[in-house]
């Protein structure tokens, strides 16, 4: 007989089919009462869809949900608040207009009649929001609120709703390291009250710190469940990945240096008319990887606009291989093989509803062999597609999906087939492994060391320290739109690069 | 225990066009359950009314003849809307793009003097101009000044409108029409054919079915077509990819305008031989067209067929006038359902609805 004592939940063989792919195949997964228990797999390991079954919002094919022992059909989130079980999901689903307090009671019948009774209902959340050191202020709509905030109203909104089980799905991917300490803290008081809660990542760190379990989860089955205490970071990855991971990436030592890209005193406007780039000028040499740390918002996303022609300076030149690009236009620079991995792959880098063979063309359909004259050649285009996607591994059914059924990495890898087809001069990379787990990430890091050693110069523009000082030659700081000093990545000192993004110049820079 | 029904809503992440299909079928169906109320209300039983309509529109070689004779302005601006809407550029202005054809062809025929057999060629090419140009005015603003679409596409018929008043009971006013607000009749090479004892322009009729393959064709093989494509389900990833948005928002424009000047052509070219007051020559077929493109949802080859619908739904009008005593404008009633219970039911295209007991 099996035991179902002490778990708060038992999903037994839970299968979940989309069209072309298994998500969940047959997951059996046991949570603990008062644990955190994590659910650790890579982007499209069925991590979410196993947890949208468990709150209600898939109908699962096949399995079952058992929750304290009694079997349970969750048909919908409403059945879900019912068994007590909440979820705060990656993006919020909150009202912007409306305030805390309006979020936090939004379908719920309190007071009398079509009429709110705010007074009591403000007693009650405040009760709770001082119990677990979730303050925030109830009158301040939602849009006012920071990301962290909002997170806090969106946990009180689970608690106001009295669960006793709570989902949340990769919490930590938009918060400050500061909020996510603060969020593990609160974490931890929730559990120790009798809460038990799912956490879903795709971060090693994060596993170690906060889970008491951890359930690996592969290509839509359980791997394994470890107590965290008796596991590892390096044999999580390997569970996770299904293969050994390379932590350490081999370069090999700059040849020859013939200068692709030269700046010389850019300005640039932002969006609201405001100066995001003052002066910025450097060199940027074939074969070299120069990456540019700052905080956001310093001129990073500006100056990566600008070099792919989508925003125009108002002082300064620039030169690509000794030509004056300064103001090209996205199809000039294009032209010109420059290639532009963007920070919003979704909203910028593909078109969701056309298929991976037309996202793949995207830039290259004016041209011979994927058009002659007016008419698109759609043999070219899906052989194409078919190189493309055996040369970067693209997970998917055939090249007619449409991109938006991909997941993070695999749109991704479409993205890099797609600029890096053919052999760039210059690559401009934004945030290129920013949400995508290891295996993916990996990948991502070795097609641009493979195009650094081909000669393509390479600017990286990125938030990831740790990225930008492992693949790096040379390092530029932007603060407010100016280069706080270029440094060199061999030598660099991780502390001296933080000072710099806090506006501190370079020794020895010459002002 | 107390069993109740309930019901779960998923998402669907992909459509089948078969699917498509049944939604669309279903939304007219409720349509027509909705409208029969109002025959109701006259005092006609719905199903007798159904019987007569459809009758009068497919049963008959006369009836027949009126859906196609209706279908062919709904197909020319409904080609061109599809194209429109692919490129998320939303042109209400249809009708007031026929009337500025229908005016230009009607200035060819009677002022310009060409010889016979130039003159059709010639009107058409006119026609197609004349809409074309009081499309391109909105597109133009809305790429150089982002003015909304919708309102200017909008008012510009109303412009429209009063101008073919104002032609015909001023400067264009005919000689020979005995007071009445309308043009002399054109000259008799400036008449398009019609098929045997039909009001069927058929000149008209090809020229439409020709461009829906050739519309089909560019949006899905072309390279205009794929730039069409990527700005409508993406303009950031558009201009990331260096795509203009005003030179394709001038091409779907200088298309959807340009075809409803052509239908603007083929009624007072066809059908009246004369240009006169503006709801004479289009009652509303440029409206009517919007409903006709989203029904096909944006293929301009589906054009064909919800066209036809539509077609015979005016013709139906007819029917409800002449047999039933009841005004024409119920249609409008019929129309603005199906319109309404379309786009409700695209929520059903992207979620699968199901029902179920639960205790």
């Amino acid at each position: 007989m099996d035991n179902s004592e002490g778990y708060a939940i038992e999903l037994r063989r839970i299968v979940k089919r989309f069209p072309g792919v298994v998500a969940n195949d047959g997951i059996d997964l046991k949570v603990r009462r008062g644990e955190i228990h994590c659910l650790l797999g890579e982007n499209g390991a069925g991590k979410t869809t196993l947890m949208r079954v468990l709150y209600g919002l898939y109908r699962p094919d096949e399995g079952e949900i058992i929750l304290n022992g009694q079997p349970v059909q969750m048909t919908s989130p409403r059945a879900a608040l019912n068994h007590h079980v909440g979820m705060v999901h990656q993006h919020f689903r909150l009202v912007p207009t409306l305030s805390v307090e309006e979020n936090i009671v939004l379908g719920l019948d309190e007071g009398t009649g079509p009429f709110m009774n705010f007074r009591k209902t403000r007693e009650k959340i405040s009760a709770i929001a001082n119990e677990y050191g979730l303050s925030v202020d109830l009158q301040t709509k939602v849009w006012q609120l920071t990301v962290g905030q909002q997170q806090r109203v969106e946990i009180l909104k689970a608690l106001y709703r009295k669960v006793n089980i709570l989902i949340m799905d990769e919490p930590t991917s938009v918060l400050t390291p500061q909020e996510v300490d603060q969020l593990f803290t609160t974490l931890r008081t929730l559990v120790d009250d009798g809460l038990t809660i799912i956490f879903i990542t795709h971060k090693l760190d994060e596993v170690i710190k906060v889970s008491d379990r951890v359930t690996v989860l592969r290509k839509g089955k359980v791997v394994e469940t470890l107590l965290t205490t008796e596991t590892d970071k390096p044999t999580l990855a390997r569970l996770m990945v299904g293969r050994e991971v390379v932590f350490r990436l081999e370069k090999s030592p700059l040849e020859q240096r013939e200068k692709l890209l030269e700046v010389n005193d850019l300005h640039v406007l932002n969006d609201r008319g405001l100066p995001a780039l003052r002066g910025v000028s450097f060199d940027l040499f074939g074969g070299e990887i120069l990456g540019v740390a700052g905080v956001s918002g310093n001129g990073q996303y500006e100056l990566a606009e600008l070099l792919t022609g989508l925003r125009k300076s108002t002082k300064g030149r620039v030169f690509l291989a000794k030509k004056e690009v300064t103001n090209c236009s996205a199809r000039e620079m294009n032209n010109l093989n420059v290639a532009h991995i963007p920070a919003e792959r979704i909203r910028m880098g593909i078109v969701p509803a056309l298929s991976i063979r037309e996202n793949l063309i995207l830039k290259k359909y004016r041209y011979f062999p994927f058009s002659q004259r007016e008419f698109l050649n759609n043999k070219e285009i899906e052989e194409n597609a078919h190189r493309a996607m055996s040369g970067y591994q693209i997970a998917a059914p055939n090249c007619e999906t449409p991109a938006k059924l991909l997941s993070g990495g695999n749109i991704q890898k479409v993205i890099l087939a797609r600029e890096l087809s053919e052999n760039p001069c210059l690559i401009v990379a934004v945030h290129p492994t920013y949400g995508l787990d290891i295996g993916a990430t990996e990948q991502v890091r070795q097609v641009i060391l493979a195009q650094r050693e081909r000669g393509a110069a390479t600017l990286l523009i990125s938030e990831d320290l740790d990225e930008i000082m492992t693949l790096s030659d040379r390092i530029l700081v932007l603060f407010n739109g100016e280069v706080m000093g270029i440094l060199d990545a061999e030598s660099a000192d991780i502390e001296e690069i933080g000072l710099m993004m806090a506006g501190t110049r370079h020794k020895g820079e010459e002002l | 225990m107390k069993r109740r029904v309930g019901f779960k809503v998923e998402r669907i992440p992909i459509v089948s066009g078969r699917v498509v299909f049944f939604v669309s079928l279903l939304a007219i169906l409720a349509a027509f359950v909705v409208a029969g109320i109002f025959f109701q209300i006259y005092g006609v039983s719905p199903i007798r009314a159904y019987q007569l309509i459809l009758r009068g529109s497919l049963g008959s070689r006369f009836g027949l003849a009126e859906t196609v004779r209706r279908a062919i302005p709904l197909l020319l601006c409904g080609v061109g809307l599809a194209i429109a809407f692919r490129a998320l550029f939303w042109n209400i202005g249809a009708e007031g793009q026929l009337l500025m054809g229908a005016v230009a062809a009607a200035g060819v025929a009677l002022f310009s003097g060409l010889p016979g057999p130039l003159l059709l060629p010639a009107m058409f090419i006119g026609g197609f101009i004349g809409g074309a140009a009081w499309g391109l005015i909105p597109a133009i603003l809305k790429v150089m000044l982002g003015l909304n679409d919708v309102i200017t596409t909008l008012m510009m018929n109303y412009i429209a409108l009063y101008f073919v008043e104002w032609l015909i009971h001023g400067p264009w006013k005919g000689p020979t029409a005995r007071g009445f607000a309308y043009t002399d009749t054109f000259p008799r090479s400036a008449w398009l054919p019609t098929i045997y004892n039909t009001r069927i322009h058929w000149p008209t009729l090809v020229l439409g079915l020709f461009l829906a393959v050739v519309m089909y064709v560019m949006v899905t093989r072309t390279r205009s077509g794929f730039e069409i494509r990527v700005i409508g389900e993406n303009p950031d990833a558009a201009r990331f990819a260096g795509i203009s948005q005003l030179k394709t928002t001038l091409l779907v424009m200088l298309i959807s305008g340009g075809f409803a000047g052509l239908a603007g052509v083929g009624e007072v070219a066809g059908i009246h031989q004369r240009l006169l007051g503006p709801t004479n020559i289009s009652m509303g077929y440029g409206y009517t067209a919007i409903i006709v493109a989203w029904l096909a949802r944006r293929n301009p080859l589906a054009v064909i067929i919800t066209s036809l619908l539509f077609g015979a739904i005016m013709t139906g009008g007819d029917v409800i006038k002449v047999s039933l005593g009841l005004p024409f404008q119920l249609i409008n009633v019929f129309n603005g359902l199906i319109l309404f219970f379309l786009i409700g039911s695209e929520i059903l295209l992207r979620y699968r609805i199901s029902f179920l007991l639960r205790s």
